[in-house]
């Protein structure tokens, strides 16, 4: 899907809102929300579409908004980054780092609250555990043991900047995590299986009335930060590291993996693509066949009208 | 005088001031990277390495809190955000500590002269969190100075002002404005706060305006004066300290006055000059002062809608002819500085 919203994006320069894809950590966005159920709420930073998707957030929506539709999902106001489909149980996206963090506390609180055995799951990546705001909310959810699950998706990089130029060597979010009374395990972000194990148990234990668990997912992201771009020109990062990473493909692995089990699986896989590139070539001409928001409804969403 | 664009002029005053004082480092996240904050900390971080150009974690609380430090034991910081929204996760250290340090520990102790560049402005559908501009938010602390560098002049001689002063200063720069040029001076000559500056002369019309309102304003006028209605454009360069006396004399002069800025016109820069016109020269006013800002809502994403929300030079025309009582008839319309971005940031 992200493969080919890429090359739209590069294409025809008619998604006008930044795109931070996910493409290479698919594994993380399947695996963990696949372990859910649509009355469990993920929110996640501003790489969003992998886990909306994942969670199966409404693709014609998605895509509308990309375009920026009054039918998007979040009606042309949000674009990327503020994706949601609350039926899907993917209750929104932010991009100031950290900020959907405590937000998914707060949710899991309510649900506990409310004596539900619902969970909250907040994805985000390794930059944002130095936002303040992740230790606090830690601290917070191991305090009121809220079912949350924290999703860290480690891709290494934060921008342009390595984890090693941020982080302390010798240190590990999983080890922040604990040091805050928060259980967690580092997992092989790019084994669609280990994830997706990971997380049943994660989701079980703050289910269950355990409290917060967070998930450490290793993975790595194939393009620039934000952008359909390669980005191994830049000098930040080499050729060789990004062909090591792309030889470690989710998707190919988890090809691999099912093979002697299922002997027509690269049948199988070349028809899923096949059927989901026709369906994103069909989300983007229905997509691009909507109208845009009229501009009279240009303060719609900012209040509910006012009673006089 | 040789010219420069507004980043080379923030470059520029960067590196001549490291160079006259070892006590000022530069910090935050990705400062040192490919891009180097739209180009303006890379000549700085090729000159003078890692030591004093720090790639920070993304911990823009810590780090504002940990520059106030810095300051109190003598560094000069200049903080970097390359989007100023990130400012708000600063707003505690800033606004509590920073601005009232001098004040709070009797005002003979010292302050703290953090300096924060932070970037604004609109590319793509950058929506909510990244097409806002907080100045006002900062302008409204006693205690800090807030600047809005409109030309490269400007760029590089508040800089150098907020380098070599000794209050803190936020310094809010509009991405737009990087890759326009003009003239520089080669030495690092301090412009200070709180003097604004007559952009253009004129004799019908006061357009106060900050940052890159100033272009769109000087581009309404260019059009205005065919149609023989002369506009002067005021480019206040801070907003704190504000050059009350340049604004009251010039609307003094011309009787009207329209304020154009990038941000919301309630609690605003736009409400405050209003303010102050009508504190110091109601008199004067022959006609109703208009604001030509952001619309009430955050900034939507979709093309036509972000097309329909940002304040252009068209708009500044309009509230111009406005209060001339003129109609707007067949002057075409005007493309803004903004207009030619490309994705995908
Ligand atoms: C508070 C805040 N600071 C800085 C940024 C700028 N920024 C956006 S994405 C990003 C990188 C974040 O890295 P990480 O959290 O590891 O997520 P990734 O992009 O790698 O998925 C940064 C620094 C931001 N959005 N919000």
């Amino acid at each position: 899907m992200e493969e080919t919203l890429a090359d739209y994006y590069r294409d025809e320069q008619e998604i006008r809102t930044p795109v931070h894809f996910s493409i290479g950590q698919e594994a993380s966005a399947v695996g963990v929300c696949a372990a859910t159920t649509p009355q469990d709420w993920v929110y996640t930073s501003h790489r969003s579409h992998a886990p909306y998707l994942a969670k199966g957030g409404d693709l014609d929506a998605l895509v509308a908004e990309l375009y920026g539709r009054q039918d998007g999902c979040a009606h042309g106001r949000g674009g990327s980054m503020h994706v949601i489909d609350q039926a899907a149980g993917f209750a929104g996206s932010a991009a100031i780092l950290g900020e959907m963090i405590p937000v998914a506390v707060g949710t899991a609180w309510a649900f506990a609250r409310n004596g539900e055995a619902r969970v909250a799951l907040t994805y985000f990546g390794d930059g944002a555990t130095e936002e303040g705001v992740f230790a606090e909310s830690l601290n917070f959810a191991a305090v009121h043991k809220t079912p949350v699950v924290f999703v860290c998706e480690n891709n290494l990089y934060s921008a342009c900047s390595p984890l090693s130029a941020r982080q302390p060597a010798g240190t590990s979010i999983t080890g922040r995590s604990e040091a805050a009374g928060v259980p967690s395990e580092l997992v092989d972000g790019n084994d669609v299986f280990a994830v997706h194990a990971a997380a049943q148990r994660a989701v079980a234990h703050a289910r269950e009335g355990h409290g917060p668990f967070l998930l450490e997912l290793s993975t790595y992201r194939w393009r620039a930060h934000v952008g359909p771009d390669w980005d191994h020109d830049y000098g930040y990062r080499s050729k060789e590291e990004i062909d090591e990473w792309t030889a470690q493909c989710p998707i190919v692995r988890a090809t691999a993996a099912l093979r002697a089990e299922e002997p027509d699986i690269d049948a199988a896989v070349a028809d899923w693509r096949t059927r989901f590139e026709r369906e994103i070539h069909q989300s983007v001409d229905r997509a691009k066949a909507l109208p845009f928001p009229s501009v009279d409804g240009l303060l719609d969403g900012a209040y509910l009208p006012l009673a006089r | 005088m040789r010219k420069l664009t507004y980043g080379q002029a923030i470059s520029e005053a960067t590196v001549q001031c490291m160079l006259q004082d070892d006590r000022i480092f530069v910090a935050g996240e990705g400062v040192d990277d490919v891009n180097g904050t739209f180009g303006t900390t890379k000549e700085a971080f090729a000159r003078f390495g890692a030591g004093r150009v720090i790639d920070m974690p993304n911990a823009e609380n810590a780090t504002a809190g940990f520059a106030i430090g810095a300051a109190a034991a003598g560094f000069r910081p200049l903080l970097v955000h390359i989007r100023a929204d990130f400012m708000f996760l600063a707003l505690d250290p800033l606004v509590n500590l920073a601005a009232k340090w001098r004040y709070t520990y009797g005002g003979d102790k010292g302050g703290v002269p953090v300096v924060t560049r932070g970037v604004v402005g609109r590319g793509w559908g950058q929506g909510a969190t990244h097409s806002q501009s907080p100045h006002a938010t900062f302008a409204h602390y006693p205690g800090l100075h807030v600047a809005t560098p409109a030309s490269p002049a400007d760029a590089k001689g508040l800089l150098v002002q907020a380098l070599t002063g000794d209050t803190p200063v936020v310094l809010i720069e509009n991405r737009n404005l990087y890759s326009l040029t003009g003239e520089v001076p080669t030495e690092a000559v301090p412009i200070p706060f709180g003097v604004g500056r007559i952009a253009r002369p004129g004799q019908d019309v006061t357009v106060v305006a900050a940052s890159l309102m100033v272009h769109e304003a000087e581009r309404a006028a260019e059009q205005l004066a065919l149609r023989g209605i002369s506009v002067e454009v005021v480019d206040v360069r801070s907003l704190r300290p504000l050059d009350d006396d340049i604004i009251c004399s010039s609307v003094a002069k011309t009787g009207r006055l329209v304020v154009a800025d990038t941000s919301w016109s309630r609690y605003g820069f736009a409400a405050e000059v209003a303010a102050v016109v009508a504190e110091n020269v109601p008199q004067a006013l022959l006609a109703p002062v208009r604001r030509i800002t952001l619309p009430d809502s955050p900034a939507p994403v979709s093309q036509p809608l972000e097309e329909a929300y940002h304040p252009s030079a068209d708009a500044i025309a309009d509230a111009c002819l406005a209060v001339c009582g003129e109609a707007r008839g067949d002057l075409p319309g005007l493309v803004d500085v903004a207009a030619g971005f490309q994705g995908p940031f």
